[in-house]
Formats: C-alpha cells, structure tokens, sequence
C-alpha cells in the first residue's frame, strides 16, 4: 500500500500487528542527525557558556541525554539537563476525557539568563512547545529558548518553529509518527503509521 | 487511566490501582510547592469551596493553597460565620452553593455520611474532609505517600496505630488503606477506645503500647481528644501518658529506623513526649507537607471528572 508522504531515504515496510509501518529513519540516521544537532547548537550559541538543555517528558528526555553526551565528547563540558513535564500547561486537559498520566519535573537549576535549548521528539501542532514555554518561565527567566526536535512533521497550529531540526517529515494529519528509541522500549527508529 | 468515581468520600471504596494512581500523581506535583513560583495555571477557572462544619487548621489551610497553586479559586466556608447559626440546613446550603456553580467541594462534617448524602445529591465533586467517626481519606492518603516516600514501599510494613481508635475517623481510613497495600497493622488502646469487632478490618489488637509497636516499622499516634474526657472514656491525661504514650523508653521496642508519624494537632505530653515528637525519629512535618500534594493531586483528578 502507498502512503502519500514521500519522505527521503524511505527503505522498507513493516507489517505489524498495528498495521502497515514505515521506517523513515533508522539507528545510524538518528545518532548523525543528532550530531549535527549538537555541532550547530554549539555553533549557533558559540561553545557551552550559559547553555542548559531541557528534555519534554518522555521522548525528550532520553535526545537531551544523547545531546548532553555528544556535547561532552565535542566540548569536555556537561551540560545541565533539566525535565520538563508539560501536563500541568496543556490547553487540552479539560477536553480530554483520559487523564493523562503526570510525570515529574526536574529542573534543577535557576534558568534565570540562561540559553534554554528544549528538546523533544516530534514537533508536531506547536502546542505541546507552547505549554512548554510557559513551564519554562516559571523556573526564571532565561535570556533566550531555542528548540531542537529530532523530526519536524508540519501542521503547525501556533507560530512556533525549531532552531535545530533532525529531520523534516512532511506528513499527513492522519499519520501517526513515531520516534522508538532504545532508552524507551528497544528499538531506534523513527517510524510513520497509519491511524485505522 | 481515570478515576472511576465523580468523589473521594473513603478509602473503604478506593481500590488499590486508584490508590497507587493517586499517590503516584502527587508524588509528582510535591515538586511544584518547591518552586520560586508555586503555580500551575491547571485548573484556571475552576471553583473550589471549602465547607467545614468543625474546626480545622491543617486540612483546610492545607486544601486551600492546593487549590490556589493549581489557580483554582477558592472560597471557605465555615459553619460559625455561615447562615448555619441562622439555622439553614445542609442541603439548603448546599444547593445554594451548588446555584453558584463550583466544580469541587471540599467538606468535613461532624455527621458520619455527611459528604456521602451530598455526592448523591450534587453535580460538583465532593471530597471528604473527615466525616464524623467515619472516615478521613486525604490524611490516610497523605500518610500512605509520607511512608511510602521514606520507606519505599508500603507492603510488608509493620504499622502501629496507637490511641483513641473507635473516635478516629483517621485510624479507620488508614486501616483501610493500610491494610489494602499489604502493611501489617496492629492497633492499641485502653478497651474504652478500642471499637468491638476491629478484628474483622484485618488488624491485630493490643492494649498495651509496648506490645503494638514491638518491631514497627511506622508508630502512628492518634490525638487524644480532650473534648471526650469528659465521657469518662479514660480517668486522667496524666494516665494515660503513663500507659499509651510514646517517649525514648518505649520507642526503643520498635525497629531501629522506626518512623514517628501523627496526624495533629499533638498534645504535646500526652500521647507523644515532645522530645519523640520534635525528635529524628518524627516524620510529622513530612505528612503536612506531602498533605499539599495529595489534595493537588485530587483537586486535578476531580476537576476532570466534573466535565466527562
């Protein structure tokens, strides 16, 4: 069956019991593309002073932890990592009839002046980055927020867009995309399915 | 996952996924009360009412800047200074507060089944606040986080309620939760505050301290209240000390990392000496403390459900 986005690199099918699946990104894909994240932040932001990383829970988590170590081997510096979870600033919670589950923040530091670099996996409607936004200014006042995604699929629903992007994945609204990273359940790909 | 139910009236109706659910939410919002800005804007536009019937400073203190770190509004209510002293009765108070639209009522009253009369009535949610004798399950949840946060875990634990048993609607909701997370719970008291037939909530029974907090892992001292002296249920306060209280010489009985825990306000001398109390064995503030995070924690879970 033919799926209407004609990403780059799109290799094989895979048939699951959730239906048809395509990988548009494998483990090599997304260790290089998060090295050249990495070389561009430091880039952009002229070496590590200032800089903190924050993760969105969950999937952000674990490419702030590879961003971290990957800047430590370019620069011999770690960076503070901080987790953010954006359940408390969603502009859906009332519409929603699950409760999504809550997961703990941890920031750890003041951001106050500081250069914020958000990561998350997928950026999507833009919503999930503005309620980040707002959680982010409660920890102080940082001097500026970039914001890095491993893949940008479109569809944005507010003026938001990433400073650092893995890759861009024009999709269709209907499409699910998955980012499946080792540190969640396994597997390091980047995979699109249908949505039955 | 979402809770099953419109209210919080006990812990005798919660399951043990629901309580693990609740506790692991507010496991989660105990980190915004340490923020330079303790607030989340998550329940903007939502009204919360307090209305207590008997006399409070912790819960309702406690209920109150949850509901505000969250931007609920919050009104208290309490019983002297409503139309209560003009004789209204419950429901009509209730129902004209219900005209004005909250989400969430908070409620303690001194009438078992109180809250439970209004859940059926009412649209808001309801969340117990102490009913009565009956029961009180924001405190028995809040002291289910406090030891499971210390100990790491809750199961296997020998716990030991000591004092006024048949009067504490905070024993009886921690004998629910406690027993239903698998913690072995033994209680204590002189025979005049040990109600008949406890056996059957699955606790053991002593009525002498040493034996109930032999070997416990978590002491929970219940307050004597003073105001039933009169009902000749004990002779003395100074009795009573002697023989239910707990001080450096019994507490050597329990574990070694025993933890103190007690629900307030504590008579300081009485069931607990305050070298126990103010001591490092005393896990009081932790309980007020994790208070905030499980009512948090319920106001967010309620407020969801109001709408669905």
């Amino acid at each position: 069956m033919a799926f209407s986005p004609q990403g780059e690199g799109v290799f094989f099918y895979r048939e699951t019991e959730m239906g048809q699946k395509r990988v548009v990104m494998d483990a090599e894909g997304i260790d290089r593309a998060l090295t050249r994240i990495a070389y561009e932040m430091l880039e952009r932001n002229k070496g590590v002073e200032g800089l903190v990383l924050v993760g969105i829970r969950t999937g952000g988590i674990y490419l702030a932890q590879r961003l971290q170590k990957k800047i430590t081997a370019i620069e011999g510096a770690v960076l503070p990592l901080g987790i953010l979870d954006v359940t408390l600033y969603r502009d859906d919670l009332h519409s929603r009839r699950k409760k999504l589950r809550l997961g703990k923040t941890d920031i750890p530091f003041s951001l106050d002046e500081k250069k914020v670099v958000l990561v998350d996996d997928v950026l999507f409607t833009g919503r999930t980055i503005r309620a980040a936004m707002d959680g982010l200014m409660d920890f102080g006042r940082p001097k500026l927020i970039q914001l890095a995604v491993l893949i940008d699929r479109g569809h944005r629903e507010l003026p938001i867009r990433a400073d650092f992007v893995g890759k861009n994945l024009p999709s269709s609204f209907w499409e699910a995309v998955a980012v499946n990273l080792a540190e969640k359940n396994g597997l390091n790909e980047v995979v699109i399915e249908q949505v039955a | 996952m979402k809770l099953r139910r419109k209210d919080i009236l006990g812990m005798q109706d919660l399951s043990v996924e629901e309580i693990n659910f609740i506790l692991d939410t507010a496991d989660s919002f105990l980190e915004v009360s340490t923020r330079e800005i303790k607030k989340v804007p998550t329940l903007r536009g939502k009204t919360v009412i307090n209305l207590f019937y008997e006399a409070s400073t912790r819960t309702r203190t406690s209920f109150e800047i949850a509901g505000k770190r969250l931007s609920a509004d919050t009104i208290n209510i309490s019983a002297s200074t409503s139309s209560v002293v003009k004789g209204e009765t419950l429901i009509d108070t209730a129902r004209n507060l219900e005209a004005m639209n909250p989400d969430i009522i908070v409620m303690r009253h001194s009438a078992a089944g109180a809250p439970h009369m209004l859940a059926r009535l009412m649209k808001p949610a309801i969340i117990n606040a102490g009913d009565g004798a009956h029961e009180h399950p924001t405190q028995a949840l809040l002291d289910l986080l406090t030891i499971r946060t210390r100990k790491g875990k809750i199961a296997g634990l020998n716990v030991a309620i000591v004092g006024d048993i048949g009067h504490s609607r905070v024993a009886r909701s921690n004998i629910h939760g406690l027993t239903k997370m698998g913690a072995h719970v033994t209680v204590a008291g002189p025979a005049t505050m040990i109600p008949r037939g406890v056996e059957k909530m699955g606790v053991a029974v002593f009525h002498k301290i040493d034996e109930a907090i032999r070997d416990a892992d978590i002491v929970m001292m219940l307050r004597i209240q003073t105001e039933r002296e009169k009902q000749n249920i004990f002779p003395s306060l100074r009795e009573y000390a002697a023989y239910f209280g707990l001080n450096s010489r019994n507490i050597r009985l329990a574990k070694e990392d025993v933890l103190v825990m007690h629900p307030g306000p504590v008579n300081r001398g009485v069931e607990i000496s305050p070298d126990i109390a103010d001591g490092s064995y005393s896990i009081i503030l932790d309980q007020v403390t994790n208070g905030v995070a499980v009512r948090m924690a319920l106001l967010y879970l309620c407020a969801e459900d109001t709408k669905a």
